[in-house]
């Protein structure tokens, strides 16, 4: 073992070299010339203000936006979790058909049966900014009742900002949340 | 079709055609032929190992292979000890985040070390950029440690000409038999490039690449959130090509910014496959036995697609109990879940991430239907279905060998495996290294069960009844495979937690490797009996089922108990 120390130690330095300051100092400078944001994470800004990352998720529980998912890390990107709760949990349970119990509340026009399972599940990161379709466009009444605008207007928003999947092919069709709301607050 | 099975199926597929000329590269560079990597790599090398004081052309023995295997880890682990411990006043740290307590730097270091990212901690406040910077180094090293004793292997079995067991080798390669040499041309050849190519794409699909702490916003609705940031993209890459998998945040993959969009998740289950898939390719092109390398790719395959089908199946149909309150479960079973990746693709991902040691998460398992949870246990118990970067082979290797001694028994002829009687001492080892693990799962989930009943005040479980016992399950189960993902649910950063998982990755990870290498040294000191008509054949489809019946005899002998008692169960329960 003894003949190997050394040249174990050495080998290690000049691997951290190439491994740990080249190759990560390399993607940092190329990202900073040429990346979204220069590397440093997409925003979202109006008014010259910034409103958040474009990927990040937003909590919007008030009746005038539409409700983003429930979230065990509460949005806010100092941390990320999902809630780690199994199947059979007879609490988790609890608190899903609470969920449940609140959207119908706030949402008088619709029934369980058009609820998807996304708005009454919290997301894997708890940061999860996208609806999916049918998520938005059963909040659209509820919205147009608060609001006050036409239904068909809301309903062509909601066309508008989905992201069909990759290709037309592969994948989920989405709605990014946070534009889809600021959107609507654009909407006159 | 569905569009969420069509990725799924079109990522699989465009993985398993790449990783054929890949493999040809390995098998290329390891046996020291000439690459055109050769005039931009060549120079790095020769001058590292100048600077080290290494002759890479030194043959070693099997002994010396291990020694050096060891030393160089056991330097890697004290190192990344002393950073953990220290991350509070070292430099890189803007987030202000503390230093580690010995019993979780102990655990983290050994998990890295091991190739496993059994994360006990969240990145987010758990380490600095300085940390988040060495595991990214021990990702590439360690992944690299797996490869190179895979080539050992491979050297190992084309042997023709006896080799002594003591004393200098004299291996048939012309690239030199050498740790360090395997070792450093997996750094720089296959591992830097790859991951240098996967980081750039993730970047410029939205996962953030800065040294800038966390930046704070007020959002549409005007509530004051805090946003983690740090160098993402770059470690995001070898992370998954490493088949590493630790997350830099604590959700991993689910993180918006670790995993933006489906695309990057594409990218992210192709970078986890391709490399295990290719050493089984490799394999075959570096013996000249391309028809036993896809044998063993077949059953490898069929033994995935048995795990993977169900689960895709299973969550797409939906949580039952949640169906019963009337909820629409088209999307599928939602809960720890992405919109984003979808039910199809996190199903996928789940046996994916398990039957490779990749252990990095799109979705939490915690919250996965009871049967997908077994499925992700049975992957990581069997542990050889690509299984991680290097070592899946070496663990489908001992499947191999009590195959090849089972299956000589039933003929009658004395086993031989590529010209190579395979004699006791070989099958003792090869059972020693296939019984260790059950051995080690079941008396940790023992200990732990019995630790519950003692103090069931124990802030340990995140869920009651049968998935509790199975969150105890799975962490033994995910650190003796080196896999590293959790029912994250679990309570585990405590010093039982933190000591008794760090031995287990630690007997997970190195008997499995010295077990086939010793292996291989005995083969190649054997004398080498061409093949004729009574030779056993390896290569052929009967002898696949055969393998295939040896995995699933003794993973289902081994644990359904357990699997009875924790997701059986619990799928009963739920209906």
């Amino acid at each position: 073992m003894k003949s190997h120390i050394l040249p174990a130690i050495k080998l290690t330095c000049c691997c951290l070299l190439l491994l740990a300051v080249f190759y990560p100092l390399a993607i940092f400078g190329i990202g900073k010339a040429a990346a979204p944001n220069a590397g440093k994470g997409e925003v979202l800004e109006a008014n010259g203000r910034v409103l958040g990352y474009t990927r990040i998720g937003q909590n919007f529980s008030n009746d005038r936006y539409f409700w983003s998912r429930p979230s065990a890390a509460g949005y806010n990107a100092a941390g990320s979790a999902g809630s780690n709760k199994g199947p059979s949990n007879p609490d988790y349970l609890a608190t899903v058909q609470a969920r449940l119990d609140t959207f119908l509340v706030h949402n008088p026009d619709v029934r369980a049966n058009q609820v998807p399972s996304e708005l009454v599940t919290a997301s894997g990161s708890g940061l999860d900014p996208h609806l999916s379709p049918q998520g938005a466009l059963i909040q659209v009444a509820r919205i147009a009742k608060v609001r006050n605008l036409p239904i068909k207007d809301l309903e062509l928003l909601v066309a508008q900002k989905t992201e069909p999947p990759l290709l037309g092919l592969f994948g989920t069709a989405q709605i990014n949340v946070l534009e889809l709301n600021l959107a609507l607050d654009n909407l006159k | 079709m569905n569009t969420e099975i069509l990725g799924v199926l079109a990522i699989f597929l465009f993985t398993l055609v790449l990783a054929w000329p890949l493999g040809r590269y390995i098998a290329k560079t390891y046996s020291g032929e000439r690459t055109w990597t050769d005039p931009i790599f060549g120079p790095i090398e020769r001058l590292f190992f100048r600077l080290s004081g290494i002759d890479p052309k030194q043959e070693m023995t099997w002994v010396e292979h291990l020694k050096a295997l060891l030393t160089i880890n056991f330097v890697w682990f004290l190192a990344t000890m002393f950073v953990l411990m220290n991350m509070a006043w070292l430099p890189f740290n803007p987030d202000g985040n503390p230093s580690m307590s010995p019993d979780l730097a102990f655990n983290t270091s050994i998990s890295f070390v091991v190739n496993c990212n059994l994360q006990h901690y969240s990145g987010e406040s758990g380490l600095s950029y300085l940390g988040q910077i060495w595991l990214m180094f021990l990702q590439f090293v360690s992944a690299a440690t797996g490869m190179a004793t895979a080539a050992v292997l491979f050297n190992a079995l084309k042997t023709r000409t006896p080799l002594p067991l003591q004393g200098p080798g004299e291996g048939p390669g012309v690239g030199g038999n050498n740790f360090y040499n395997y070792f450093l041309k997996s750094c720089t050849r296959i591992l830097l490039p790859l991951s240098i190519l996967v980081a750039i794409l993730m970047m410029f699909n939205g996962s953030p690449m800065t040294f800038e702490g966390k930046d704070t916003v007020v959002g549409l609705q005007g509530d004051t959130v805090q946003v983690s940031r740090g160098p993402v993209a770059a470690f995001v890459a070898i992370k998954h090509l490493g088949t590493n998998g630790g997350g830099f945040f604590g959700a991993n993959s689910a993180h918006p910014l670790e995993n933006p969009s489906y695309l990057t998740a594409l990218l992210q289950l192709f970078a986890q496959l391709i490399i295990p898939v290719a050493m089984v390719f490799a394999f075959g092109f570096y013996l000249r036995r391309r028809k036993l390398a896809l044998m063993i790719f077949g059953v490898m395959t069929i033994g995935f697609l048995m795990l993977a089908i169900p689960n895709i199946v299973f969550e797409m149909n939906g949580n039952p109990a949640i169906s019963a309150m009337g909820v629409d479960q088209s999307l599928g079973a939602m809960e720890g879940k992405e919109i984003r990746f979808g039910a199809a693709m996190s199903a996928y991902w789940s046996i994916l991430t398990t039957v490779i040691s990749t252990g990095s998460v799109n979705a939490m398992h915690d919250s996965t239907m009871p049967l997908s949870g077994m499925n992700q246990l049975l992957g990581m118990m069997v542990n050889g279905f690509y299984g991680g970067c290097g070592v899946g082979i070496l663990n489908f290797f001992i499947y191999l060998i009590i195959a090849v001694f089972i299956a000589g028994l039933m003929v009658g002829r004395t086993p031989e495996f590529l010209g190579k009687k395979v004699e006791a001492r070989e099958v003792k080892i090869a059972m020693i290294t296939a019984l260790l693990s059950p051995l080690l799962i079941m008396g940790g989930t023992a200990i732990s069960a019995w630790m519950m009943v003692q103090d069931p005040s124990l802030p340990w479980l995140n869920n009651p009844g049968f998935h509790g016992f199975s969150e105890m399950l799975y962490e033994m189960t995910s650190a003796n495979a080196n896999n590293g993902s959790g029912f994250e649910g679990l309570g585990d950063n405590n010093p039982f937690w933190n000591i008794s998982t760090g031995i287990l990755l630690l007997l997970g990870r190195f008997v499995p490797i010295i077990g086939p290498i010793a292996i291989g040294g005995l083969l190649a000191s054997k004398k080498y009996i061409p093949e004729g008509a009574g030779t056993l054949k390896t290569d052929t489809g009967t002898f696949g089922v055969m393998i295939f019946c040896v995995i699933a005899i003794i993973t289902a002998l081994s644990y359904f108990p357990a699997l009875a008692l924790g997701p059986i169960a619990e799928y009963f329960s739920i209906g």
